[in-house]
């Protein structure tokens, strides 16, 4: 009796079509899968304008004023600069600490404003926000190196953010509203 | 003979295969992990631009995007500069629609972040518009959206 009951075919389950059946699943991920890590320079805009109180105010020697018009030339100051300076000009104003009378008075209070037309082009215009951002990482760099690390982002994996070279210096960047252009 | 055999003698030539389902299984779940499914469809052209300063968003779920860009009329043609939220198009005289949507999200994630994709062809006029309807949304981090320059690093 007990003989014929266990008898017959097995009772497991086929496992053997199982490593087909993920193949098949895997196979089906690998198509749809986009690994497309996202990647930008990020920002932080400022509050709406209240209009019961005004901007507050600037020194205009700690304000770097960058235009840039329709098409693509840009103006630091109101002179004439390629895109290849814009990176140095921003390290020479940010570490200025009160040294020449045109740039700022120290990194914390030194600003970067940025302004363009309205038929501005994105391409320039991004093209110039990284050289300004690149300026602000090459001095967090220098000041990481003179606290004895690689680079800034050595510094970040221990320091974490924010930390005393992202208070001492700030990424202060003003995006003013455009001119309504021609 | 006995040369040959000596050669061959020993083990056996197969390659165990017991483990390839663990294998694969582990690959599968790899991949189930890591994918996004593509929720919106482009209604816009997106060749975003290069930049070296760049940093990575790590938290996929903060994002919100916005794209802007030409519009898509057929494959390979393009009409004007249009801005697409979700799976719609926004109007140039409804941008208030972006501040609402935008607020609403941020209430429910107070740390969003909003990815500006913005074709290369775009002109700044459209995307300070944007940017005005965010900050009255109160959305404040955005991320302009670029592909990685060579040789850049991540900051």
């Amino acid at each position: 009796m007990l003989k014929k009951k266990r008898g017959r075919e097995g009772a497991e389950i086929p496992s053997s079509s199982l490593a087909d059946i993920a193949f098949l699943l895997l196979v089906f991920f690998l198509v749809v899968t986009t690994i497309d890590i996202d990647t930008g320079i990020g920002l932080v805009l400022p509050p709406p304008p209240d209009p019961e109180q005004p901007p507050p105010e600037v020194r205009e020697r700690n304000m770097l004023t960058i235009l840039m018009n329709e098409r693509g030339g840009i103006l630091i100051n109101e002179q004439r600069a390629s895109l290849q300076d814009v990176q140095e000009i921003v390290v020479r104003h940010v570490t200025n600490q009160g040294q020449d009378p045109n740039f700022s008075e120290s990194p914390s209070q030194a600003v970067v404003s940025i302004k363009t037309d309205r038929n501005t082009e994105y391409e320039p215009y991004i093209a110039m926000l990284d050289e300004v951002i690149g300026g602000y990482r090459v001095i967090w760099n220098e000041q990481a190196r003179q606290r004895g690390y690689t680079d800034y982002a050595a510094y970040r994996r221990v320091e974490g953010e924010p930390n005393p070279i992202r208070r001492e210096f700030p990424m202060n960047i003003s995006l003013a509203e455009p001119d309504p252009g021609s | 003979m006995s040369h040959f055999k000596k050669k061959q003698s020993g083990t056996s030539q197969e390659i165990p295969t017991t483990s390839m389902p663990d294998i694969i299984f582990i690959l599968l779940i790899f991949f189930m992990v890591v994918t996004v499914l593509r929720e919106v469809e482009l209604l816009v052209r997106q060749d975003l631009t290069d930049a070296e300063n760049i940093e990575r968003i790590e938290e996929k779920r903060l994002v919100s995007y916005i794209y802007v860009g030409p519009r898509i009329l057929s494959p390979g043609n393009y009409g004007e500069t249009r801005v697409q939220v979700d799976d719609a198009l926004v109007a140039p005289e409804d941008f208030t629609a972006i501040q609402n949507v935008m607020r609403q999200r941020r209430t429910e994630e107070p740390r969003l972040i909003v990815s500006l994709r913005v074709d290369y062809e775009s002109e700044m006029g459209i995307v300070s518009d944007i940017k005005q309807e965010l900050r009255f949304a109160d959305a404040l981090r955005i991320n302009y959206s670029t592909r990685r320059a060579e040789g850049a690093e991540e900051l």
